[in-house]
């Protein structure tokens, strides 16, 4: 018993580490502009593929650009496009789902043999050819990866509003005469969240890979717009000249999605839920 | 048995239809003529006459849904279209691709299942050591990595700041060596740490403290009795692994030149062929359903419970 009351202080801590590592990610990715040694898009001739210095303190890539600054202003992008989306196809997903749950019948059908074909594409397959086929740009690649990102919040918000339908304190909202929307908001929704929420925050890290191996592929966020899996993709070529400019954003991509995954890990473990994957 | 095959096999169809409408009203909401697209892919003039009669040659003056069952009706016998690019046959090219892939995926299947299943137990049998922590944050960290990143450091480390292995991979063993392990990474930090979670269960359960107060050898307890039934759940693992394979297939495939089916989709999005990229997101699509129903009967056959039911 005392075991596990330490377990939950220690996750509880750890817990709270985490959420203000992810708060200031998020934070350095709002203030990104204000915190660039250098202009993130000025090119320069006189600066190519050049070391480290106090200048450029990540050194410079093929066309003179300040790789710390783009890597800054990146965060802002790779952390933004990611949790927007994963808030996005939350919302949406998990609408759907409980509508499908709580109603049933034909609404339940169409939505979840909707989620089921959505669901029979490999994720990044789909992507690819969505992204491919609309063309570059940010929203683009988000889209790609939000048209089946929806389905694990629908199917998950859905068996859990089925399973919490048969309590009694639903039922007994039901006999006050509450209509269907407030019963589902504000006597469903709190009490499923948990779930819900560590799925959404194991997606940040699974997003952000996405969108930036989109991105790394050509058909994700363009440049000269700074984003970690264009820049790796630009600077592949010029690695043996300029190695910084390929791990100055690879060690960004892999510190933020770890921070994001342990997070959900670490939420995992506080609420006691059961991954759904 | 026989019935629940048959019911899957309905739903599969299903799903398969609903797939393949999906797939082409992409194509038919993809900005652009596809008319255009095909003689800009094959780099003829497009003047108003040639367009007309190009647009009718491909159907494109006809219903949405007329050209959509004629295009269906294709595909079941196994005609997917011809290359805006050189007019050859999708099919073929997608044929001639699938071995490359399939020869990366399996490789990198089996390097992940080999890695991954001997430390799963291993860090189920030393729970909460340091071996045990050590396996876990190393497979938090594999699992954190996107795959074109592993790519581009393997290939900085491996092949240009030491010379071991040659950077554009070719047929060989040595060659497949570095894509499969890039391929795999991911994988084995997902496996390890799923494969753990469901032996550390079957660990737990009453059959294992049963058969140890029986005086059963630990060694035959856990390759006997813990594995077969861990093995039910591995399988499912694996089979819907399948779909990220596919995914990473094209990353890999792009970054070192692997005439595969990811790469030909690659090079089709960027010429802008429609008929292939078409039939690469159908194929995998079909396959990875495909496999996910041959892994749930299997789980039927495994487990005499759910076949009995």
């Amino acid at each position: 018993m005392k075991e596990r009351k330490n377990r939950r202080r220690r996750n509880r801590t750890r817990l709270y580490i985490l959420l203000s590592l992810a708060g200031l990610l998020i934070l350095l990715s709002i203030l990104a502009p204000l915190l660039t040694p250098n202009d993130p898009n000025a090119t320069s001739a006189l600066h190519m593929n050049e070391a480290p210095s106090r200048d450029f303190p990540f050194g410079t890539d093929r066309y003179g650009r300040c790789i710390c600054s783009r890597v800054l202003m990146g965060a802002r992008t790779s952390i933004f496009s990611a949790v927007t989306l994963v808030a996005v196809t939350f919302v949406f997903g998990t609408v759907l789902g409980m509508l499908a749950g709580w109603f049933g019948g034909a609404a339940d059908t169409a939505v979840m043999r909707l989620a089921d074909v959505f669901l029979a594409f490999p994720q990044m397959v789909l992507a690819i050819a969505v992204a491919g086929i609309l063309g570059g740009g940010m929203f683009n690649a988000m889209l790609a990866m939000g048209v089946t990102g929806w389905t694990l919040y629908a199917r998950l918000a859905r068996a859990q509003v089925l399973a919490l339908k048969k309590e009694a304190y639903v039922s007994a909202a039901r006999l006050t005469g509450q209509g269907a929307l407030p019963i589902l908001l504000k006597t469903l929704l709190p009490n499923m969240l948990g779930p819900l929420a560590v799925n959404a925050s194991t997606q940040i890290g699974t997003m952000m890979i996405g969108i930036a191996g989109l991105s790394f592929l050509g058909i994700g966020v363009t440049e000269p717009q700074a984003e970690w899996g264009s820049m790796i993709s630009g600077a592949r070529a010029y690695i043996q000249l300029a190695p910084w400019a390929v791990l100055a954003p690879a060690a960004a991509t892999i510190l933020t999605v770890m921070i994001f995954n342990c997070l959900g890990d670490c939420l995992r473990d506080v609420l006691d839920v059961e991954g759904a994957r | 048995m026989g019935k629940y095959i048959a019911k899957r096999l309905l739903h599969l169809a299903g799903i398969l239809i609903a797939v393949s409408f999906l797939t082409f009203l992409l194509m038919y909401l993809a900005p652009g003529d596809a008319a255009v697209k095909k003689l800009n892919a094959q780099g003829i003039a497009v003047s108003q006459e040639v367009l007309d009669r190009t647009r009718a040659d491909m159907g494109l003056d006809r219903p949405f849904l007329v050209q959509y069952g004629d295009w269906a009706w294709k595909v079941l016998r196994g005609d997917l279209g011809a290359s805006f690019k050189d007019g050859t046959s999708v099919a073929g090219k997608l044929g001639k691709a699938m071995g490359y892939t399939a020869l990366l995926a399996l490789g990198s299947l089996a390097l992940a299942l080999l890695v991954s299943l001997p430390l799963a137990l291993l860090t189920a049998l030393k729970k909460d050591t340091a071996t045990d922590y050590i396996l876990r944050f190393f497979s938090f960290v594999a699992n954190s990595l996107p795959n074109f990143l592993i790519s581009v450091l393997l290939m900085y480390f491996l092949c240009v700041r030491t010379r071991l292995l040659p950077v554009v991979a070719d047929k060989s063993l040595k060659g497949l060596l570095l894509p499969a392990a890039a391929l795999s990474i991911p994988m084995i930090g997902r496996f390890l740490r799923q494969f753990r979670a469901e032996i550390l269960e079957q660990l737990g359960k009453s059959y294992v403290a049963g058969a140890c107060t029986r005086g059963v050898k630990g060694r035959y307890i856990l390759f006997r009795n813990v594995l077969h039934n861990a093995s039910i759940s591995i399988l499912t693992i694996v089979g819907l692994s399948v779909g990220t394979l596919f995914g990473g297939s094209v990353v890999i495939e792009t970054i070192f030149r692997w005439p595969g089916l990811g790469k030909l989709a690659m090079d089709a999005i960027t010429n802008r062929d429609y008929p292939v990229i078409q039939g690469f997101v159908l194929f995998s699509a079909a396959v990875y359903v495909l496999v996910n129903l041959v892994t749930d009967i299997a789980y039927h056959w495994i487990d005499p419970r759910v076949r009995q039911e």
